[in-house]
C-alpha cells in the first residue's frame, strides 16, 4: 500500500484512519459486505454490557467504608426518596431528596456545623466509587493541615447530585463536596465527579456548583484531581461562593474543559461536552 | 372563531371536550417518562385514548384560537400565530383534527398537496394529529413528503439518505478528527454534512476547526458542507473574523423560556443568519441553517409551561422553520431516561418528531441514539433506523463504530448508514455519490471498493 496522502503542507494532519492512536473513536473496523465484522460487533456489545451493568450495579456500603480506612469509620449511610434503580432513573426530582430516616439521622450527628461535608453518592455508577478513597487520602489530610473541621463522610444510594444540598444543609456545613459516579460510557463505566457546592441548601442550581469530571485512573488521575478540588475548596472558602464565578477565575481548562457544570442531559450539554448527569 | 366541541359520546368525553387544549394534547399523548415526571401524562391507557378521541373531534380552527402558551407571554407563539398562512390553511379549515389524519393519509394528500399546506399547519396541529396516527401513519405520511435543500450537495431527495459525519474527539485533536473524517468518507458518509461537536468553547481553537474542515472540503473537493456545533453567538463571532462558516448551528426550542436557557432568542437566529448569509457561501438557496431539537428540552430547562414534550418539540419546528434551515436534526434519544424511558419511547418519539418536521416543511433528519441508563440497545436502533430510513428521512448520523467518544453515548456508524441504504435501495446525495466513485472509493455499482486500497485515492484535487 502506498503511503497516505500526509506529505502535504499545510495545517490538514496525517490521514491515517488506522492509526487508532490518535483517537479513541472506533475508526479502521473493516466490514463484511457492509456490515461490521463478527469481532467488531460483538466487542461494542460487551462494552455496552459493562455500560449497563455499572449503571444497575447496587453500592456496597460496608465495602467503601473498609476501603476509605480510619476515615469512613463514623459514616453515615442514607437514601434518597428515588427507593429502587428504575425510579432513581425516572425521577431525578426523587433522587435529589433524602428519605426521612436520612434526615433525622444527619440531624442527631454530632459533627453539625463543620466546614466540609464529604458525600459519598453512587450516581449512575456505584463502581466509580472505586476511586473515592485514593482521592480522599490526599484530598483530606490536606484539608485537615490547613486547619478545616471535616464532617464524617455520608455513604448515599440512588442520590443525584442536589441530594448533597439536603445533606449539607442537614449537616450544618459550609461547603459539600460531592463524589457521584457519573453515567458510564462505553470506554469507562467507571468515571467519577466531583461536584462542589458553597452553603448547601435545597434548591441550589447547577450554576451554583462547581464541577471537576472523569476522575479514574485512565483518566482524571485521583491525585491530579485531589490538587484541583483543593485549590477549588480553598477558593471557594476565601470567597465564600462556588458556580460560575469561580469558574471563571480559575484555569479549568487545564483539568479538562469538556466538565459540564451546570448541564443537565440536555442538548446543551451535547453541545458542552460529556453530560455526566447523575444531576 | 368556531369553538364547537365535537360530538358528545358519553360523560368522559363531556369532560374532555371543555378541557382545555394544552391538557388534552398532554393526556392525549402515547406514554413516555417526561410527561409523567411533569405530572401531565395520562393516568390510565384508557384515559389517554379517551383523550385521542377527544381530540379526534376538535376543529382545527380551535387551535387557531386558543394557543397552547399565551401570546403575551411568548414570542414562539407570537412566531407561530403571526406567520400562520391562512391562504394555506383555507382548505384545511372545515377539518377536526380526525378529518386532518383522514385527509393526510388519503390519495388526495401527495407531496404537492402537503408541501402547499404546509404553511397553514401550526406546530400545535401536527402535533395534535401525530397523537391519534399509529407508527405506520406517521411513517406512511411522511414519505410522501420531500424536503429537499441545497448547498454543494443536495439532500432529501426521493431514493437517497444522507448522514451528518460526526468526527468528534474528546479533546478536539485534530489528527483525531482527520481520522474520523477519513474512516467516514471511506465508508461513504458526510453527504449531508460533516458536524463537530467541539468539546471546547475557546473562541480561537474553535477557527481552528472551523478552517481545518473547510480546508478538507476544499482540498478533497467533497461536495459537502462543514459545520462547528458551537454556541450561536460563537460562530457570529467566527464569522466576524471572516472564518469560512458553511453552516451556523444553534439548538433550539418550543418555549421562549427554553430557547433563553440554550441562550438564544429570535433576534438572536436572525442575526445569525444574517451573518452567515453576508459570506455568500451558499447563495443559491440561502439555506445556511442547522438546527437541533428534542423532546423534553423545554422540561429540563423549566420552561415547559404545563405542555407535554411532544408538542413542544413541534414548536421547535416552528422556530426552525422561520430561518429556511438547510438540515434540522432531532437528536431523539439523548436526553435520557426521564423523558424517553427505553427504545419503545424513542422509537415512538423519532417517527413523531420526522413526521410532524415534514409536514411542518422541514428537511429532517435523526440522530437515532441513546444514553447508558436508557433502556435501550443498538437492536432498538437498528429499527429506528430502518423505520426512518423507509419513511424518507433526509439524514442520520455517522459516528465511528456508533460510539460518541467526545458525547458518551451510542448513535448511528458508517456501516449502519451503508445498512439501511443497501437494504432500502437508498443511495448517497448525486453530488456525493457521485464524488465517491470519482474517487474511487465505490464502484459502478455505488459498492464501497475493499479494504484500505481506496485510501491512497484520496488525494488532494489541487
Amino acid at each position: 500500500m502506498s503511503e497516505p496522502p500526509d506529505a502535504a503542507p499545510g495545517r490538514t494532519p496525517v490521514l491515517r484512519p488506522e492509526d487508532r492512536a490518535v483517537t479513541p473513536a472506533r475508526v479502521g473496523l473493516g466490514r463484511t459486505g457492509v456490515s461490521q465484522t463478527t469481532a467488531a460487533a460483538l466487542a461494542f456489545a460487551l462494552d455496552h454490557a459493562r455500560a449497563r451493568d455499572a449503571v444497575h450495579h447496587g453500592l456496597d456500603p460496608e465495602a467503601l467504608i473498609e476501603a476509605l480506612g480510619d476515615f469512613g469509620q463514623s459514616a453515615t449511610v442514607v437514601a434518597s426518596q428515588a427507593g429502587d434503580r428504575s425510579l432513581y432513573l425516572t425521577r431525578p426530582d426523587l433522587g435529589g431528596r433524602l428519605a426521612a430516616d436520612g434526615v433525622a439521622a444527619l440531624s442527631a450527628r454530632a459533627d453539625r456545623g463543620a466546614d466540609l461535608a464529604l458525600v459519598l453518592a453512587d450516581g449512575l455508577s456505584s463502581q466509580a466509587l472505586r476511586h473515592a478513597p485514593a482521592l480522599l487520602a490526599i484530598l483530606v489530610p490536606r484539608l485537615q493541615a490547613d486547619g478545616w473541621r471535616l464532617a464524617a463522610p455520608v455513604i448515599a444510594r440512588h442520590a443525584r447530585v442536589a441530594l448533597g444540598d439536603e445533606i449539607g444543609e442537614a449537616l450544618g456545613a459550609t461547603l459539600v463536596l460531592v463524589l457521584i459516579g457519573e453515567r458510564p460510557g462505553l470506554t469507562a463505566a467507571d468515571s467519577l465527579g466531583a461536584y462542589l457546592t458553597w452553603a448547601p441548601e435545597v434548591g441550589r442550581s447547577n450554576a451554583q456548583r462547581n464541577c471537576v469530571s472523569n476522575i479514574r485512573p485512565e483518566g482524571l488521575p485521583p491525585p491530579a484531581a485531589a490538587d484541583t478540588l483543593h485549590w477549588l475548596l480553598t477558593e471557594a472558602r476565601r470567597r465564600r461562593l462556588s458556580g460560575v464565578r469561580l469558574k471563571d477565575q480559575s484555569d479549568l481548562r487545564q483539568i479538562g474543559e469538556t466538565a459540564p457544570d451546570d448541564a443537565p442531559a440536555t442538548l446543551e450539554a451535547r453541545r458542552r461536552g460529556p453530560a455526566t448527569d447523575p444531576d | 372563531m368556531d369553538r364547537r366541541p365535537g360530538p358528545v359520546k358519553d360523560a368522559q368525553m363531556t369532560r374532555w371536550t371543555t378541557c382545555d387544549l394544552k391538557t388534552l394534547l398532554a393526556k392525549a399523548s402515547p406514554l413516555r417518562s417526561g410527561d409523567q415526571l411533569a405530572g401531565l401524562a395520562a393516568e390510565s391507557a384508557e384515559e389517554s385514548v379517551r383523550a385521542r378521541m377527544a381530540l379526534a373531534d376538535q376543529p382545527l380552527k380551535r387551535f387557531l384560537a386558543e394557543p397552547v402558551i399565551p401570546y403575551e407571554r411568548d414570542e414562539v407563539t407570537r412566531l407561530i400565530c403571526d406567520s400562520h398562512d391562512a391562504t394555506a390553511f383555507a382548505p384545511l379549515s372545515h377539518m377536526t383534527v380526525g378529518d386532518f389524519r383522514d385527509w393526510i393519509l388519503s390519495d388526495d394528500a401527495d407531496g404537492a398537496a402537503l408541501a402547499a399546506a404546509a404553511p397553514g399547519i401550526t406546530p400545535e396541529m401536527a402535533a395534535a394529529v401525530s397523537k391519534i396516527m399509529r407508527n405506520q401513519d406517521l411513517m406512511l405520511a411522511a414519505s410522501k413528503v420531500r424536503c429537499v435543500t441545497r448547498f454543494r450537495s443536495t439532500v432529501g431527495l426521493s431514493g437517497r439518505l444522507s448522514s451528518r459525519l460526526q468526527p468528534n474527539h474528546p479533546t478536539d485533536d485534530a489528527a483525531g478528527i482527520m481520522a474520523s473524517i477519513v474512516d467516514g468518507l471511506r465508508l461513504g458518509a458526510g453527504d449531508a454534512v460533516i458536524g463537530v461537536n467541539p468539546a471546547t468553547d475557546n473562541l480561537a481553537a474553535l477557527g481552528d476547526l472551523t478552517d481545518l474542515l473547510a480546508e478538507v472540503i476544499d482540498r478533497y473537493a467533497i461536495p459537502t458542507q462543514a459545520c462547528v456545533l458551537t454556541h450561536v453567538t460563537s460562530t457570529i463571532e467566527l464569522i466576524a473574523q471572516g472564518r469560512p462558516v458553511d453552516l451556523v448551528f444553534q439548538s433550539i426550542a418550543g418555549t421562549e423560556g427554553a430557547n433563553a436557557a440554550f441562550g438564544v432568542d429570535l433576534a438572536l437566529l436572525r442575526e445569525a443568519r444574517d451573518a452567515a448569509l453576508s459570506l455568500g457561501r451558499n447563495p443559491a438557496s440561502g439555506q445556511v441553517m442547522y438546527f437541533e431539537t428534542g423532546q423534553g428540552t423545554a422540561l429540563s430547562s423549566g420552561a415547559h409551561h404545563g405542555a407535554d414534550q411532544q408538542t413542544l418539540e413541534a414548536r421547535a419546528y416552528g422556530v426552525a422553520r422561520a430561518f429556511a434551515p438547510f438540515l434540522v436534526n432531532t437528536v431523539v434519544g439523548f436526553i435520557g431516561p426521564e423523558y424517553l424511558f427505553d427504545g419503545r419511547q424513542i422509537i415512538r418519539a423519532g417517527l413523531e418528531d420526522h413526521f410532524c418536521g415534514k409536514l411542518l416543511g422541514l428537511p429532517m433528519g435523526c440522530d437515532v441514539c441513546y444514553t447508558n441508563h436508557c433502556e435501550a440497545d443498538q437492536d432498538d436502533m437498528d429499527v429506528l433506523l430502518t423505520l426512518l430510513g423507509a419513511a424518507g428521512v433526509n439524514f442520520v448520523m455517522g459516528v465511528p463504530g456508533a460510539d460518541d467518544v467526545m458525547l458518551n453515548y451510542q448513535s448511528t456508524s458508517f456501516h449502519d448508514i451503508q445498512y439501511a441504504r443497501r437494504l432500502l435501495n437508498l443511495r448517497p446525495a448525486p453530488e456525493f455519490e457521485a464524488w465517491l466513485e470519482d474517487r474511487g472509493l465505490t464502484d459502478a455499482a455505488g459498492r464501497l471498493v475493499s479494504g484500505t486500497d481506496a485510501l491512497p485515492r484520496l488525494e488532494p484535487s489541487r
